[in-house]
């Protein structure tokens, strides 16, 4: 028999297999179920019990939380300066991280996705995944030595002459402070830093797919070069761009290890939550601090749709 | 009058690969110039030297006289029907379109007008707010040419533009480019590796091999008069006998084996391979007694009368006039 030829696997396992060859969309179900289920629990079970948790507040005498619901600690959120401080503060530093990373990631992205090939591609993308693969700590204390008033940066920049420069720019309002590593200028430079890749990756990915004969067809109906970035490349980029700030964003806004440890003295949301939940025992002002996040990157992401980040989707 | 484009001893290579080997040839202005020949004989890697797409690494490419060689596309009066369209996918068809304008910074309600005029002329007046990616192949195709005409170019490159339509599509558009490329009066330069499509829209083809010209002249030039076996086989596939002359398959007549050769013909005897059915003709492979390899064509109301089994044996014959000599390679 010609059929009994190609019987290799045994009788139950071919019956299975043929079962859900038949039926493609009970198999993609079946598969789906267990992460589903998991992710759903586990995930976002926990959010939805933290978003809850915001909506209780806490009693001011006993110093527990009051099972009803409220809008009190959102109000005592809002309402606060010192808290509503933290907000614009830590929103700030998001804001500035996401763009200084966009722009240096930018150009690394065109080069290894459009002009780097074989070995020098693959050395690019382990390069920039490699930090990824370190203790997040050994980097955090690191760069406060690299900071720090006597460390590497100002010898070096001593060194060059540019000491100078250094203490200028220390000066400045609302960004220096005694030294890089107690400043928000230093805070920076770490935040960008850590984040690079996250925005680098999603960026090189987009700009693989962007095909090559559309900037060439940008620059033979007349456009200059930084018209064809402008115009074509960096719309088709934009979804890329748009992954990765939300990786810088959020990543930026509900970090609490930087700022205690490099950085100015002033509080950010990441820190606040994990005081009020821990020490202060408040947690419903810690998750209504957690949800301050969660409602900027809706926004963010509303503006970036409106804006048209997605049309290259 | 100044030739619309000149190459002079243009040479471009790719690390050891030479794509251009000292190319030299000039086309007229208004002309249809056709460059036909296979993937990788360097007939694309010309037509982007004339974009600017590639600059040339000897030699001079001039456009209306003036030399190019190191100008970059956006400074060429020239643009480009790409094989794949490449059109925008951001953008409506409309912006697609008013793009070459918008660049230069003509004011919106010119753009609109012109961009209309331009869908209207290719019978896509009511495409303007659509996507690229609403659209069929062949109104695609005509996006591009759109894109690429409401710029007044004095050339326009087509890189295959036809290669991705279906055959019916293929020859309307043919048509179309044909009538187009009249009506405005621009040079057309159309990089084809279809010999059908160059022989039948040009008004000259020139065929490249290897990163050389092989020849250039009218189509009926090339087809007639091949110069090389090169060109003998690639454009209508005839037979080259004795590497030394070229014989078309329909000037081959055949007939059952030891019959009397005609007045003044070359006579050959051999083996059929196979015979394929055409629709109008029958397509005959003849392994002949000194192990050459001939393709006779002949009407399918005459094939029947004739000898088809493999293996039988027939002869050929063919009159000394349909002889093309052939220049050594």
């Amino acid at each position: 028999m010609a059929a009994a030829a190609f019987a290799t696997a045994s009788r139950p396992l071919r019956a299975a297999s043929t079962f859900f060859f038949r039926r493609q969309a009970l198999a993609v179900y079946l598969l789906l179920v267990p992460p589903l289920l998991w992710f759903g629990t586990v995930y976002l079970g926990s959010l939805f019990a933290l978003l809850a948790q915001s909506f209780y507040a806490i009693d001011e005498f006993t110093a527990t939380v009051v099972p009803r619901l409220t809008l009190k600690t959102y109000a005592q959120l809002l309402t606060q300066p010192a808290n509503l401080d933290i907000v614009l503060r830590t929103s700030e530093m998001a804001i500035a991280v996401t763009i200084a990373a966009a722009v240096v990631a930018f150009p690394i992205a065109n080069y290894m996705a459009r002009y780097a090939r074989g070995r020098m591609k693959a050395f690019f993308y382990v390069a920039v995944m490699l930090p990824m693969w370190t203790s997040y700590l050994v980097k955090v204390y690191a760069w406060r030595l690299i900071l720090a008033k006597e460390g590497i940066l100002s010898w070096c920049l001593g060194a060059l002459g540019l000491d100078g420069a250094l203490a200028a720019l220390l000066r400045a309002p609302g960004i220096g402070g005694p030294s890089l590593s107690s400043s928000y200028l230093g805070m920076f430079i770490v935040f960008v830093y850590m984040w690079l890749p996250y925005m680098i990756l999603p960026v090189a990915a987009a700009l693989e797919r962007v095909p090559a004969n559309l900037l060439s067809a940008s620059a033979d109906l007349g456009a200059r070069p930084s018209q064809t970035f402008w115009r074509v490349m960096l719309p088709l980029a934009m979804p890329g761009v748009a992954a990765g700030s939300i990786f810088t964003f959020s990543l930026t806004l509900g970090d609490y290890i930087i700022p205690s440890v490099v950085g100015a003295p002033g509080y950010f949301i990441g820190m606040m939550v994990y005081q009020q939940q821990g020490t202060a025992g408040n947690i419903p002002l810690a998750a209504a601090f957690s949800v301050v996040p969660i409602v900027l990157i809706g926004i963010y992401l509303a503006l970036a749709r409106r804006a048209g980040a997605f049309d290259a989707l | 009058m100044t030739a619309a484009i000149e190459f002079h001893d243009v040479r471009r290579a790719f690390g050891t690969i030479v794509a251009v080997d000292g190319v030299s040839f000039a086309i007229e202005p208004g002309e249809f110039f056709s460059m036909l020949g296979p993937s990788g004989s360097g007939k694309t890697t010309c037509l982007r030297l004339i974009a600017g797409f590639e600059l040339p690494d000897g030699g001079q490419v001039r456009l209306d006289g003036i030399d190019v060689s190191a100008t970059p596309p956006y400074e060429r009066n020239v643009n480009t029907v790409f094989q794949d369209y490449a059109l925008f996918p951001h953008m409506s068809v409309l912006d697609n379109v008013t793009y070459g304008l918008r660049v230069r910074r003509v004011a919106a309600p010119e753009c609109r007008r012109r961009g209309e005029e331009m869908l209207a002329l290719v019978k896509l007046a009511d495409a303007g707010a659509r996507r690229p990616a609403q659209l069929s192949g062949g109104q695609k195709q005509r996006v591009a040419l759109a894109r690429a005409l409401v710029n007044q170019p004095k050339v326009l490159l087509l890189d295959e533009p036809l290669g991705a339509l279906d055959l019916k599509l293929r020859e309307e558009m043919q048509l179309e480019l044909r009538g187009l490329q009249r009506r405005l009066g621009i040079t057309f330069v159309y990089v084809t590796h279809d010999q059908g499509e160059a022989l039948s829209m040009s008004d000259r083809v020139v065929v490249f091999n290897r990163g050389r010209i092989e020849q250039l002249g009218s189509p009926q030039a090339i087809y007639a008069q091949p110069r090389t076996a090169f060109v003998a086989g690639f454009v209508g596939a005839a037979n080259v006998i004795d590497g030394r002359y070229a014989v078309r398959g329909e000037h081959i007549g055949v007939a059952p084996a030891g019959s009397p050769a005609p007045e003044g013909a070359v006579r050959i005897e051999g083996t059929i391979v196979d015979t394929q059915y055409q629709g109008a003709v029958r397509r005959w492979q003849v392994r002949t007694d000194d192990d050459q390899l001939i393709t006779a064509t002949r009407p399918e109301g005459e094939a029947n009368t004739l000898h088809r089994e493999p293996g039988a044996r027939v002869a050929l014959s063919w009159a000394r006039a349909h002889q093309i000599p052939l220049a050594a390679d």
